[in-house]
């Protein structure tokens, strides 16, 4: 269905970086200074409490710093050869295969340190607040700035192994902060389960590196990306799938995508940070980064466009039926990478589009999950939406940067959002209709879910519990939200001049003419009114009626459904773990039955072990004595005879 | 000036654990003397490795060699020497046994023998394993590999749990049966050697050198690999390793199974790739599905193993595995791989099996179901034990990952069957290493747990240099496989073996 999708440059960019020159050292110092902030705060221990916090926020700082710098020397370089490269040391090599443990920085690159950096500082501030009684605050800034260097790593590295170090390095960090407060069990079962997904998802990445490797004879993109054109397309597209396994489990794609909402155990300052707005794009990043494969493989990205389709429609509806907010975002988040999952799939038409919602989503969603933790701050960390109700009065700040937010995530037109989704669903038009349609309809629902969550939260009637106070928390933390509350607004300044689109050209090729089938105002105009349609609905279902206060149980099919999270879980369950854990229970018998009796057995048959081994039992110093002196008898005989 | 260098290296420790078996406990009935004499005998072995590991040069072949005649009759030498693999695994013997020997210093008391004689069997069991890695001859190599039979027999059936006699007679049933087997192989080389080149002799660099013909070298090989499979452990002769290391202390475990079950794997590619290259093409598919078998098996049973040391055997049935697929994939990435995983292997496993051991002493149990909630009391035993589980799942960035991403790439451009049937088991890791941590760290602490002291400094520094050169290899593994990687070319061109030809670019390989 999906065989529309053609071949659309011949060749895709060549990787060739140069040296980095004068930036070596703002290249070296972005990763480092977290990753030593990390190292210090843990190997510190308990010394660093007192300051530890400063010292993680520092640290994201000055790699913010070291980002804007690299950023603005980027942009003096002639487009062209702006692609930078430091090879620190090889990692490893083994016959012909020798991997580089580089960093390499080009405008792809750039945008996403800025993202990590940037946002990733604004949330370190908001945390100081946020996790200020926790008494293991300083651990939380250790894992913090671990996931930052994680993360650069991921998004700098300049082989696929390095790339899967940094993966792997920011699903630790997810580990260890999903299950910051472990004491919880469900938190404790969530973190294990996001990394054993995660881990599903790595064997397309082990594999994939495997089959580049077969391939190729190297693992670095720019190697790859020169040789790429020559390999069959077979076997692109089997790379391709296998990436895309790869990032369907980071960025928590249909089938992997269970992880996601449980991960919500975590702190919230993560939920923004790793589960919204870095972190679960990196399946984003990788196909994108992969440009080269992909634009040589339609059928394996006819897979990324049905994966994202699917998912974003799924992760809509699962908005639609929660009451928890933290999983009503989660949900959103899915849908919002589905989209990006998807973009990416249409190839070079919609890469740069794909990054593009990538940055505004991130802002726009970690505004909101900021704001989704100011009000749990502000309510005794309740998350269950039908307790909220009229907050916009208690906690004023907190509800004008999650509306920009919400403004934003529904497409109103002007703020970023609207940009970056609108160029999104216009691709997808010119591409395939069917997939069009559907990312339509996913703006349609998340203009009815997200509007459902604000009318519960900041509107309707309170339904506080009886010892909440709301109130709106301390600068430290509004402050933040005021920035992303600008950024949500602002974000779609990216594209004036279509400025996006040329700046990453270099990195995921030129976008050759398109002409939709449908005009691009006419796109924007029906996607716009078919939000207003899903934001009404909302309105007359939710904001008309009185708010209950339990959840109602007599619902649709398809709310039960979506509440379950279309019983994916139940499904895992039943039919791999059930039965994988009944498999274990039966080979544990047989490994004590039958493989050790046979082989016990045996022994004693043909030796008459069994004899010797009560005779060792009795006088047992004596006996193995003997049975050594025997044992040497043995062999001199044997050579004897064999002499004879 | 030429001493012999590893003559004295393995002289030391075996010397040193003779003084340390008669050196009388102080007043107070206390062995610390002795104690601290077989600490001291083992860092000076460690410091002695050391210097012969700078002093090697790396090209592939044997150095530090010496060569007498020992038995004329049979052509048996007393001939040591080292190449890359086996001064990798004599430095992991020499960092290991310091290592153990701190974090076990309270192991001996409480034995069936004195707490003197502990600490005395671990210094020979050092020095015989030494002799073992740096034997090149097979008799001599023989003799040291039973030899090791009698130091680890006291150290379980003495020390450890109160199964251990019964533990340490299975250990010995299956390490005296796979040695008979391996006889029968050892007494045939002799044979065959005199029957081809009229003289009988049993070192290395000769019967490298002899074609004993397709038959005869199938039926060596499969001597061979049997007594080898015994040790390293593969499935279905893997049996005894879990028994083992539930009765034994947790020092004696990492010298079984981070040092002596390497002989294993060494010896499979010492003697049955570069002796019997034909035998090993020829046996190569049976030997992957084996591993292919042990990985996945190993990895299931851990999952469901209830007793931390039993789940951490069974890890090691997977990851030896892991090993044994690296090796009879024949390219360079699987053998570099599998070199470099023994040694990391020792590494992880080692960390593994001594922080068990702490928490484990702490509760008195082994059982995963009588902990519960110990990050919170203990946060440094626990992220220790974290840290030494993912170096174990093989996480990028400790020391693991390489060696079992170069194992997984090797395989697959051998076949991408092998390969893909083999990756479930890095999911499987997963949930054997987190989970364990979830039901032994996690939740509120019980019973037995609350006021679980944290480790103490002996403890931590006795760990610390594992865990450090576990990250410090994760990333900058290079020192090793310079020395790893020319034994590995050797490997390579005695068994006749090339990679294949990249499908693309190949121009530029060469």
């Amino acid at each position: 269905m999906l065989n529309s999708l053609s071949v659309l440059s011949s060749q895709s960019p060549v990787v060739a970086p140069q040296g980095a020159g004068d930036m070596t050292i703002p290249l070296i110092l972005v990763l480092a200074l977290p990753a030593a902030g990390a190292a210090i705060l843990l190997l510190g221990g308990r010394r660093t409490d007192r300051f530890g916090h400063l010292v993680g926020t520092a640290a994201a700082l000055g790699s913010f710093v070291c980002a804007l710098v690299l950023f603005f020397n980027l942009l003096g370089q002639p487009a062209d050869s702006r692609a930078i490269q430091v090879d620190l040391w090889t990692w490893f090599s083994a016959g012909r295969w020798q991997v580089e443990l580089g960093l390499l920085y080009d405008q792809l690159s750039a945008l996403f340190l800025l993202l990590i950096t940037g946002v990733g500082s604004l949330i370190h501030v908001y945390s100081i607040g946020y996790m200020a009684h926790d008494d293991r605050r300083r651990r939380f800034f250790a894992y913090l700035n671990l996931f930052v260097a994680a993360m650069l790593m991921l998004v700098l590295a300049s082989d696929f192994v390095g790339l899967f170090l940094g993966w792997e390095g920011v699903g630790l960090a997810s580990y260890l902060l999903i299950g910051f407060w472990q004491h919880k069990p469900t938190a404790a079962a969530a973190q294990k389960k996001a990394f054993v997904i995660n881990r599903v998802g790595d064997i397309g990445l082990s594999l994939g590196i495997s089959l580049i490797l077969a391939t190729f004879g190297t693992t670095s993109f720019a190697q790859v990306s020169e040789l790429a054109h020559e390999a069959n397309t077979g076997v692109l597209t089997a790379i391709g799938l296998l990436l895309l396994l790869a990032a369907c489990g980071k960025s928590a794609q249909f089938p992997l995508q269970t992880w996601l909402l449980d991960a919500m155990e975590g702190p919230t300052p993560v939920s923004a940070l790793i589960h919204a707005a870095t972190m679960v794009t990196a399946g984003v990043y990788l196909i994108v980064r992969s440009n080269f494969i992909f634009d040589l493989a339609p059928d394996a990205r006819s897979a990324v466009v049905a994966v994202g389709t699917i998912t974003l429609l799924m992760g809509a509806a699962i908005g639609c039926a929660k009451d928890d907010i933290k999983k009503v975002l989660a949900g959103s988040t899915m849908s919002q990478i589905g989209y990006m999952i998807m973009a990416s799939g249409l190839g070079t038409v919609g890469y740069a589009f794909a990054i593009f919602h990538l940055l505004t989503h991130g802002f726009f969603k970690a505004n909101m999950f900021l704001g989704a933790g100011s009000v749990m701050h502000g309510t005794n960390d309740d998350v269950d939406m039908r307790h909220y109700g009229a907050l916009r009065k208690a906690m004023p700040v907190t509800f004008l940067t999650f509306a920009m937010g919400y403004l934003a995530i529904i497409g109103f037109p002007g703020f970023s959002g609207f940009w970056s989704k609108d160029k999104i669903i216009e691709a997808a038009l010119g591409e395939n209709l069917l997939v069009g349609i559907c990312a339509i309809i996913g703006a349609a629902v998340t203009g009815f879910y997200m509007t459902r969550l604000m009318l519960m939260t900041f509107f309707t009637k309170p339904r506080w519990e009886e010892d909440v106070h709301p109130h709106e928390s301390p600068k430290v933390m509004t402050v933040p939200l005021i920035v992303l509350a600008a950024l949500s607004v602002l974000g779609g300044l990216l594209l004036i001049n279509d400025w996006i689109v040329k700046f990453l050209a270099p990195v995921v090729g030129e976008v050759h003419e398109h002409h939709p089938p449908i005009p691009a105002v006419a796109v924007s105009v029906i996607a716009v009114l078919v939000v207003a349609v899903g934001v009404a609905l909302a309105w007359f279902l939710v904001g008309k009626k009185d708010v209950p206060r339990e959840a109602p149980e007599d619902v649709s099919p398809f709310v039960t459904l979506a509440r379950n999270e279309f019983f994916a879980d139940a499904f895992n369950d039943e039919v791999i773990a059930q039965p994988g854990l009944k498999m274990i229970k039966g080979l544990h018998a047989f490994d004590d039955g039958v493989v050790d009796g046979a082989v016990m057995g045996g022994a004693s048959a043909v030796g008459g072990l069994a004899e010797v081994s009560r005779k060792l039992q009795n006088g047992f110093v004596r006996s193995y004595a003997l049975s050594l002196v025997g044992g040497a008898v043995l062999v001199l005989l044997a050579l004897l005879v064999v002499n004879l | 000036m030429s001493l012999p260098w590893l003559t004295i290296l393995f002289l030391l420790p075996l010397l040193g654990g003779l003084v340390v078996a008669i050196l009388p406990n102080r007043q107070d009935g206390s062995a610390e003397t002795a104690k601290r004499a077989a600490l001291l005998v083992s860092l000076l072995t460690l410091v002695l490795a050391i210097v012969i590991a700078v002093r090697f040069q790396a090209d592939g072949g044997y150095q530090f060699t010496e060569e007498t005649m020992w038995i004329r009759l049979f052509g048996a030498h007393y001939a040591l020497g080292v190449d890359g693999l086996g001064l990798s695994l004599v430095v992991l013997t020499a960092i290991l046994t310091p290592v153990v020997i701190l974090a076990g210093w309270n192991d001996g008391a409480n034995g069936r023998f004195g707490e003197r004689a502990f600490f005395a069997w671990l210094l020979i069991l050092e020095a015989l394993s030494l002799g073992v890695f740096m034997a090149t001859d097979v008799f001599l190599f023989y003799v040291f590999f039973e030899a090791t039979l009698i130091p680890v027999y006291f150290l379980v059936s003495g020390f450890g749990g109160p199964d251990r006699v019964k533990a340490a007679l299975k250990f010995l049933i299956y390490s005296l049966a796979g040695g008979l087997i391996m006889l029968a192989g050892v007494v045939a080389l002799y044979w065959q050697s005199a029957k081809i080149t009229g003289t009988p002799t049993y070192l290395l660099s000769d019967l490298a050198n002899i074609d004993f013909g397709t038959s005869v070298g199938r039926w060596m090989f499969v001597a061979f690999f049997i007594a080898f499979a015994i040790k390293a452990p593969m499935f279905p002769v893997h049996t005894w390793l879990p028994d083992t290391t539930e009765q034994a202390t947790p020092g004696t475990s990492v010298m079984l199974v981070s040092v002596l079950d390497k002989i294993g794997t060494f010896g499979m590619i010492r003697f049955c790739l570069e002796l019997f290259p034909e035998a090993s093409r020829w046996a190569t598919p049976v030997v992957v599905v084996l591993a292919i078998i042990s990985i996945l098996y190993g990895a299931l049973m851990a999952i469901g193993s209830k007793d931390i040391m039993r789940l951490i055997a069974y890890t090691s049935v997977s990851h030896f595995g892991f090993i044994v697929m690296g090796i009879f994939v024949m390219n360079s990435q699987g053998l570099s791989g599998a070199n470099l995983y023994m040694f990391n292997h020792g590494l992880s496993t080692a960390a593994l099996f001594l922080v068990a051991g702490y928490l484990i002493s702490r509760r008195g149990s082994a059982l995963i179901a009588s902990f519960g909630g110990v990050e919170k009391v203990a946060p440094i035993l626990a992220g220790l034990f974290l840290v030494a589980g993912l170096s174990s799942l093989s996480l990028p960035g400790l020391a693991p990952f390489v060696s079992e991403m170069l194992v997984i790439a090797g395989s697959f451009v051998w076949s991408p069957w092998a390969a893909a049937f083999a990756i479930p088991a890095i999911v499987l890791a997963a949930i054997y290493i987190l989970w364990m941590y979830q039901r032994v760290m996690t939740g509120e602490p019980g019973e037995g747990v609350i006021g679980m002291p944290d480790l103490n400094i002996r403890e931590i520094a006795a760990v610390a240099p594992l865990f450090l050169l576990i990250v410090v290899l994760g990333f900058f593994p290079k020192p090793l496989q310079d020395v790893l990687n020319p034994s590995v070319d050797h490997t390579m061109s005695e068994v006749h073996l090339q990679d294949p030809p990249a499908k693309v670019g190949g121009e530029e390989v060469k």
